[in-house]
């Protein structure tokens, strides 16, 4: 198993709040192999973005993981104190956040946020650190790399900050590199430039990528693999082709259908999933989906269903298909 | 549906920006802009952050007072007069739905507000039907009227503020990004709600967003924008497969498509750089800085809006060297 760069079995995690416990997530296992890119969707609060913070250990202090292991490049994380996880935190494994405008320190010039990094992680001194940073501003696509190291975020635009960010993020070109919806503040000509750098930029470093995102077609163009979230719960999980062309949950098969198609020429209805998405602090019994699913069955709201394989990694949590196979079963 | 209800001629709208008393500085936010919507019709208008999509919403609504220009609405010219009998024909829906209301009044008052304003009501009772009824229109019931807006989800706030549109019963309404703010599974809803509406009710959109498959989804027509210019303008479907203009193409280029066999096949044209500064944009077309086809006849004429087929609008010197697609 030492393949595996990734090795998340069966994560949960809580939020303890005054209100009460927040199982933000139930049962969470993600695998990756380095060089993979990996998609999660889901809604807001669907627990993408917790998923990939565990990973770094960067919870908020009512945030606990209660259960199941993450192992990273054989560090096991949910083990570590905080002194050895910042040895890899930006090291090994870094993260791009959704907003380019607050993720900069406002007080600090682009160069010495750079530089913070690699000479925290490297032997490098200012100055070869500062040659580096240079390096870096140029791969991720600055003009002008040494005059934008003496500038300050508030001069540059929001596409620049979130090439600052990619190049802060790869500073010491890591492992794993955790995108938590990097372009969803940015304009779609700016969106497909960082998209484009991104996914150039892991050829040549060599790093696997998760990519949290609510939009699909980010997916659809970027990813091998896709982990679709509902309610703290990868409901579906397979590659690009087995989540778009052969979708088993319902609420994949929801999401796909609520979203317009720009290459149709006719005009069809858009399918909605109605209902809103449910309250974490009283989750239902059994199945998260059952109250907005149109295939509800008297079981769906009593027991969580258990992971039924479709095909070799593709599995997908969802009543309907134990029932499938055993009706086919007991033939 | 050939009727005009509202039109602009040569609209301009340009904010103060600095600069000394004698050699003031202006953001030209609208740049002479003319285009008129159809009775009935929905218009969409896409473009990058900063293009002016939302302030020539805001100026047709004279919400801003604009610089030069004529607006028409059902044949009058309002540019100048009181707007008070107009506002009850035209409204608009925010993009925000947690900024857009007032945390303090309940949900009843927000929709009734405007009924009192423009005196519709004959009575207490009146006024109450009317709110339920408006709340209704949108998919929420009566005793939400008593509640405060933050009892209630995303979805459920963009439904009070087109309630709250809905509640004067307009001919026209601005929706300004309404469904940028919310979740995938809830923008189908609200999207579709739109559609149920303007059906029941005749209404007429000025529908402004940057996502343009929604905008393709709900618009008849669709409107391009760039930095305070309209660029392009077509028929939704001519515009989408058929563009012409440059900037359009890369626009719908860029989008990411949820299908992976076409992005697999597909290749993107990646523009270079940033949107240019308002404040001081380029000579000439103000797209050349980022366009592939720019020569100098770019930088020293400003190309016109002209049309290239029955309905389709383009301003680009350089059409011919677009490659079809």
């Amino acid at each position: 198993m030492s393949e595996l760069l990734l090795n998340i079995q069966n994560e949960r995690l809580s939020f303890f709040t005054p209100a009460g416990e927040v199982k933000a997530l139930n049962d969470v296992t993600i695998q990756m192999k380095e060089g993979d890119v990996l998609g999660i969707v889901g809604e807001s609060g669907s627990g993408k973005s917790v998923t990939a913070y565990s990973i770094m250990q960067l919870l908020p202090h009512t945030g606990r993981v209660v259960g199941g292991t993450i192992e990273f490049n054989g560090h096991k994380i949910n083990e570590m104190s905080e002194k050895e996880m910042q040895a890899i935190r930006g090291n090994e494994v870094s993260i791009i956040f959704q907003d380019p405008m607050t993720s900069l320190n406002p007080v600090y010039t682009i160069g010495n946020q750079i530089r913070e990094v690699i000479m925290l992680h490297t032997k490098k001194n200012r100055k070869e650190a500062n040659e580096r940073a240079i390096e870096l501003l140029t791969l991720v696509g600055i003009n002008e790399p040494a005059k934008r190291l003496k500038q300050y975020p508030h001069e540059l635009s929001g596409g620049m900050r979130q090439r600052v960010m990619i190049a802060i993020a790869l500073a010491c070109e890591p492992k794993l590199l955790i995108a938590d919806e990097p372009t969803t503040a940015l304009d779609v000509t700016i969106q497909a430039q960082i998209l484009e750098l991104m996914m150039e930029l892991k050829d040549k470093i060599g790093m696997s990528i998760i990519m949290i995102t609510h939009d699909l077609g980010i997916v659809a163009n970027m990813c091998q693999k896709i982990a679709v979230m509902y309610a703290g719960k990868i409901v579906e999980y397979g590659t690009v082709d087995d989540i778009f062309y052969n979708p088993q949950h319902e609420y994949t098969k929801g999401l796909l259908r609520s979203i317009p198609k720009l290459n149709d020429t006719e005009h069809k209805k858009l399918v909605p999933i109605e209902g809103t998405p449910v309250d974490l602090l009283n989750p239902p019994k059994g199945c998260p989906f059952a109250p907005r699913c149109n295939s509800c069955m008297k079981i769906c709201l009593n027991k969580m269903p258990e992971y039924t394989e479709v095909n070799e990694g593709h599995i997908s949590a969802c009543w309907l298909l134990q029932k499938k196979e055993f009706e086919q079963g007991g033939k | 549906m050939s009727k005009k209800l509202v039109e602009v001629q040569n609209l301009k709208q340009y904010f103060h920006a600095g600069g000394s008393l004698f050699k003031p500085k202006y953001v030209k936010a609208v740049d002479d802009v003319s285009l008129f919507i159809n009775k009935g019709e929905t218009l969409g208008l896409v473009g990058e952050s900063g293009c002016g999509k939302t302030t020539l919403g805001r100026t047709i609504l004279r919400l801003y007072e604009p610089t030069a220009g004529k607006i028409i609405y059902d044949g009058v010219d309002i540019t100048k007069v009181n707007m008070l009998p107009y506002r009850r024909k035209m409204q608009i829906v925010f993009q925000d739905p947690y900024a857009s209301l007032d945390p303090r009044m309940t949900v009843g008052d927000i929709v009734g507000e405007a009924i009192d304003i423009h005196k519709l009501a004959s009575s207490k009772q009146d006024r109450r039907d009317r709110i339920i009824k408006m709340l209704e229109h949108v998919g929420l019931n009566s005793e939400h009227a008593n509640r405060y807006p933050h009892e209630f989800s995303g979805g459920q706030r963009q439904r009070i503020g087109i309630a709250r549109a809905l509640a004067v019963n307009p001919e026209f309404i601005v929706c300004d990004e309404p469904i940028s703010a919310l979740d995938v599974s809830i923008q189908a809803q609200v999207v579709n709600m739109f559609e149920d509406l303007q059906s029941e009710l005749n209404l007429t959109y000025l529908f402004i967003a940057h996502d343009l498959s929604v905008v393709k989804h709900i618009s008849h027509r669709i409107g391009v924008m760039y930095l305070g210019k309209l660029v392009e303008l077509a028929e939704s479907n001519e515009l989408i497969f058929h563009s012409a203009h440059p900037y359009t193409r890369s626009l719908i280029s860029a989008i990411p498509i949820a299908d992976p066999k076409t992005a697999r096949k597909s290749k993107r044209i990646v523009l270079e750089g940033d949107v240019p500064s308002p404040l001081n944009p380029p000579s000439g077309c103000r797209f050349r800085t980022r366009c592939p086809y720019a020569t100098e006849l770019c930088a020293s004429q400003e190309p016109e809006l002209r049309e290239i087929s029955s309905g389709h609008y383009a301003a680009c010197h350089h059409l011919d060297k677009v490659p079809n697609n």
